[in-house]
């Protein structure tokens, strides 16, 4: 584990990953310990105040500190993507090895049933959830996780099968093991690395969705100051004052970024023969 | 190319569609616990709940509902909308095909630059260009369509002035006008489907340029610009060919929230107002209509392949 983690910083991108989750790390546990200000307090003589002394990052049309909003927003965002990308990988993981583990034709039935419904586009899928279950950021998580199982599944399903047919897999189904035991026991913990890099690039795509989710108004809800219910408040002012959209887009990309360079990271450290 | 394969191909497009459309029908009519009381609100009266009903067909079991449903679907009939009542389908088939307009702009813009800055980057491996490519290719796929649209909306149209910032105008009524207003959601689209591209562009170029037959051809005595268009590029490009396809479900998503952000009334926004409004044939028939043409486009993707790559023989 150390040693994986080591390898993980000694390249830039590992490095520069895992430093920007560690400060989205501390903004999530003690973003309203560290927020200068309650992100609540309305100010009316700040309205629309530009970065400065007194907001660093600015104000918004309340005179809300947004520097503040943001990080006590990162406790409404972030968590929620990961929860969202668990819930999602954990799904897809166990239909891809089970399907892997039947083979055959029944193999061949879930697969291509599973590429149906990737018809449905993640956005739409998680928008036609989100208005059956009603609009919130719970739901909106649901939402997310159903929509991002069947495309870990396929993930999963294509490392597994190369497990299927190992010694190991095969000695298990000799000695009469169960289906759910070598499922769990055998198959899943030798497809865990394909798995884990695979789920901490989608954790950015599920950010980025979360955050859409909750500007097209059926995700997270006022006052929430979630970053993407933040840009979609921030909209109407853009021009008086641009900081507002600017600061949240900022630190969804920063997010999305973060996930992207350490699933990249973690790739490498894992494949270490894999120059590219 | 056989006729076998592209009988195989077609049935699994055919079984796509079956499996969307129940989807589609379970998420929106089976799933609530009552359609018609949330479709209604908590004001409706009994006599309106039990009209709703009736009309939705709720008191039969699911798979009659659904066959009723899909029948009449697969007759071209999506039902009548509940905000407009007017029939859903030639509404929503109007509305697709501006978005398909704009789909369409999109992709050809992606291609004309992702794919010379993919080769370029893979050209210069590992040097400043390479660097650069790679930073805007990650930029660009780190920025939800949100934020990407707000932040050109805000440049181009809000400072600068140069495009209008929102509205759609038809390109057969004021050709002029109707690109000017189409500018802004195409680059929003292009900026991330180029960083998608140009990344994919990039590592297939460096895995071909790595490869035998380049060799060989180099070995050969061949120009380097031969090697590169007629050796390299040919088959680099291939897997472009199912990016982009794969990328139309990506796009299909994000036209969703670009079409909302420009107020281009597009099959996105009419299921936007149609989610907002609770009007279940639109969200039916919007849904279904979305990933009938992903279903498609994979399709005459995959045939497109086949076509151009001799090799591949799929059983």
């Amino acid at each position: 584990m150390t040693e994986l983690f080591i390898r993980l910083i000694r390249r830039p991108q590992g490095l520069v990953g895992v430093a920007l989750l560690a400060l989205i790390a501390i903004a999530c546990l003690f973003g309203p310990a560290l927020a200068p200000y309650a992100p609540e307090k309305i100010d009316f003589l700040g309205r629309f105040r530009a970065p400065g002394w007194q907001n660093w990052l600015g104000a918004d049309q309340f005179g809300r500190d947004i520097l503040s909003r943001l990080m006590v927003g990162a406790r409404s965002t972030v968590p929620m993507a990961l929860v969202a990308t668990l819930a999602g990988s954990a799904a897809g993981a166990i239909i891809g090895v089970g399907s892997a583990y039947l083979g055959g034709r029944i193999d061949e039935a879930i697969m291509r049933t599973n590429d149906a419904v990737m018809a449905i586009p993640g956005l739409l899928m998680a928008l036609l959830l989100v208005s059956t279950l009603g609009n919130g950021a719970g739901n909106a998580v649901v939402a997310i996780a159903v929509a991002y199982a069947p495309g870990m599944a396929r993930v999963t399903r294509s490392v597994a099968l190369n497990i299927r047919n190992q010694d190991y897999v095969k000695a298990a189904i000799a000695r009469g093991e169960s289906a759910v035991w070598i499922i769990f026991r055998e198959m899943l913990p030798n497809v865990m690395a394909p798995i884990v890099i695979e789920s901490t690039i989608r954790v950015s795509f599920a950010v980025m969705l979360f955050a859409t989710l909750s500007f097209l108004g059926v995700g997270a809800q006022p006052p929430a100051s979630e970053w993407g219910l933040m840009v979609a408040d921030a909209r109407q002012y853009m021009y008086q004052a641009p900081w507002g959209l600017i600061a949240p887009s900022a630190a969804i990309a920063l997010t999305a970024i973060a996930f992207n360079l350490l699933g990249d990271g973690l790739r490498d450290a894992l494949n270490p023969k894999d120059e590219r | 190319m056989s006729l076998a394969w592209l009988a195989r191909r077609l049935l699994l497009m055919g079984y796509t569609l079956i499996v969307v459309s129940m989807l589609v029908f379970a998420i929106t009519q089976i799933l609530p616990a009552d359609a018609a009381q949330s479709l209604l609100g908590e004001n409706a009266t009994p006599d309106m709940l039990a009209a709703l009903r009736a009309k939705l067909g709720l008191d039969a079991p699911a798979w009659q509902q659904y066959l009723r449903w899909a029948g009449r679907v697969f007759s071209g009939d999506f039902g009548i909308s509940m905000r407009t009542s007017q029939p859903v389908g030639p509404d929503m088939l109007t509305a697709l095909s501006r978005s398909l307009l704009l789909a369409v702009s999109s992709i050809l813009v992606t291609l004309l630059v992702a794919v010379p800055l993919g080769v370029v980057a893979a050209l210069r491996h590992g040097r400043l260009t390479d660097a650069g490519v790679s930073l805007i290719a990650y930029l660009g796929v780190s920025l939800p369509e949100f934020v990407t649209a707000t932040l050109l909306a805000l440049l181009l149209a809000d400072t600068l002035h140069w495009l209008p910032a929102t509205g759609y105008i038809s390109l057969l009524e004021d050709f002029g006008d109707g690109l000017r207003h189409l500018a802004l959601p195409v680059l929003t689209i292009s900026v991330i489907l180029i960083a998608h591209v140009m990344r994919m562009m990039r590592s297939e170029t460096l895995d071909v340029l790595k490869s035998d037959y380049i060799r060989a051809a180099r070995l050969k005595g061949l120009p380097e610009r031969t090697v590169l268009f007629r050796h390299a590029l040919r088959n680099a490009m291939l897997p472009v060919v199912t990016i982009i396809a794969l990328d139309v479900g990506y796009l299909l998503g994000g036209i969703i929230v670009i079409e909302e952000i420009f107020a281009i009334p597009g099959i996105g926004r009419a299921l936007m107002v149609a989610i907002t409004t609770r009007d279940l044939p639109s969200i039916q028939a919007g849904a279904l209509i979305m990933a009938a043409t992903y279903a498609i486009t994979n399709t005459l993707a995959d045939m497109a392949y086949a076509l151009l790559d001799r090799r591949i023989r799929y059983d």
